[in-house]
């Protein structure tokens, strides 16, 4: 038993080919000592290697348009995430706040509540 | 198998997608919101912590690499396994299923010949927040890699039999999702230095 088929089979081994030339492009681009070679050969590449594979090895493309919606909303909420926590984890301080050192707030005593006397 | 007799998930398609690539697509969707966040919390983190780049410098890119040519091979597999379903060839389907099986069994033998020489240099999850993520990330990616690997095989045994053959597409799609989330992890891990 099977569906029909609601995709047309382009020539998946010449893709394949792509993608392993990407590869190598991002390999190669990684023994550079200038840092925009490296992040444009790890991180550019990665995100056309994602969307051919998305394209081609998973017909997004083809499928039904919300299902692009669907996934794009995820996308979405990890940006979110990102822009609400980052600063958090990026920053030290901000306009009326700053983050204690990490040792500081571990050593014995500090941050306890005051004892009544 | 006559019509009114057909498994549900093979005929009912209220959105317009048979209901098994339907379920297949919501996994997805749930599974970038687990891999998502957990690469967001990661890039932050990275860029809060400049000495990690020290930590990351003992990853061994070439294994890395390796098993990214492993990941896009074993997709290439799904995919022809996909097109022999569509022309009702279940056995050649079966066969590149078991070869697509192949490659996650290759990428995880890979995988757990780093983690050993990573773990023997001292580099263990506690190591270190870089060491926490790696571990996390990498681990949470294999576990994902071999649940597909035994659903594959089970999917690749009816097959053969020409039986169910519209799962070929399914798992083919869950594969290549976990090939797009280790597109990211190379270069997060291996490469960013």
């Amino acid at each position: 038993m099977t569906t029909e088929a609601h995709v047309q089979h382009p020539n998946y081994v010449k893709i394949w080919a792509i993608l392993v030339g990407l590869l190598i492009v991002s390999v190669l681009g990684s023994m550079s000592h200038i840092r925009e070679v490296v992040l444009i050969a790890a991180f550019g590449v990665a995100l056309v290697k994602a969307y051919l594979v998305a394209k081609n090895f998973m017909h997004v493309n083809v499928e039904k348009r919300w299902v692009s919606y669907l996934l794009i909303i995820c996308l979405l909420f990890i940006a979110i995430l990102f822009a609400g926590v980052a600063p958090d984890v990026m920053k030290h301080g901000g306009l009326h706040w700053t983050k204690n050192p990490v040792d500081q707030s571990a050593q014995p005593g500090v941050g306890a509540a005051p004892k009544n006397e | 198998m006559s019509a009114s007799a057909k498994p549900i998930a093979n005929t009912r398609s209220v959105t317009g997608i048979p209901t098994a690539r339907l379920i297949t697509w919501w996994v997805i969707a749930s599974e970038i919101v687990i891999f998502g966040g957990l690469l967001a919390s990661y890039i932050m983190h990275r860029i809060a912590h400049p000495e990690w780049a020290e930590s990351a410098s003992h990853t061994l890119t070439w294994a890395g690499a390796v098993n990214t040519f492993v990941l896009l091979t074993s997709s290439l597999c799904a995919v022809l396994a996909h097109k022999a379903a569509d022309a009702h060839d279940g056995p050649k389907a079966a066969k590149l299923l078991r070869l697509t099986s192949l490659g996650g069994l290759i990428f995880l033998c890979i995988k757990g010949y780093e983690w050993t020489l990573d773990i023997r240099e001292g580099f263990v999850i506690s190591s270190g927040g870089f060491w926490s993520f790696y571990y996390t990330l990498a681990g949470l990616h294999g576990l994902h890699v071999l649940a597909g690997m035994i659903i594959m095989l089970v999917v690749a045994a009816d097959a053969a039999k020409n039986e169910e053959l519209q799962r070929v597409e399914c798992i083919g799609l869950y594969w290549h999702f976990v090939d797009i989330v280790w597109i990211f992890l190379f270069p997060l891990l291996y490469i960013a230095r």
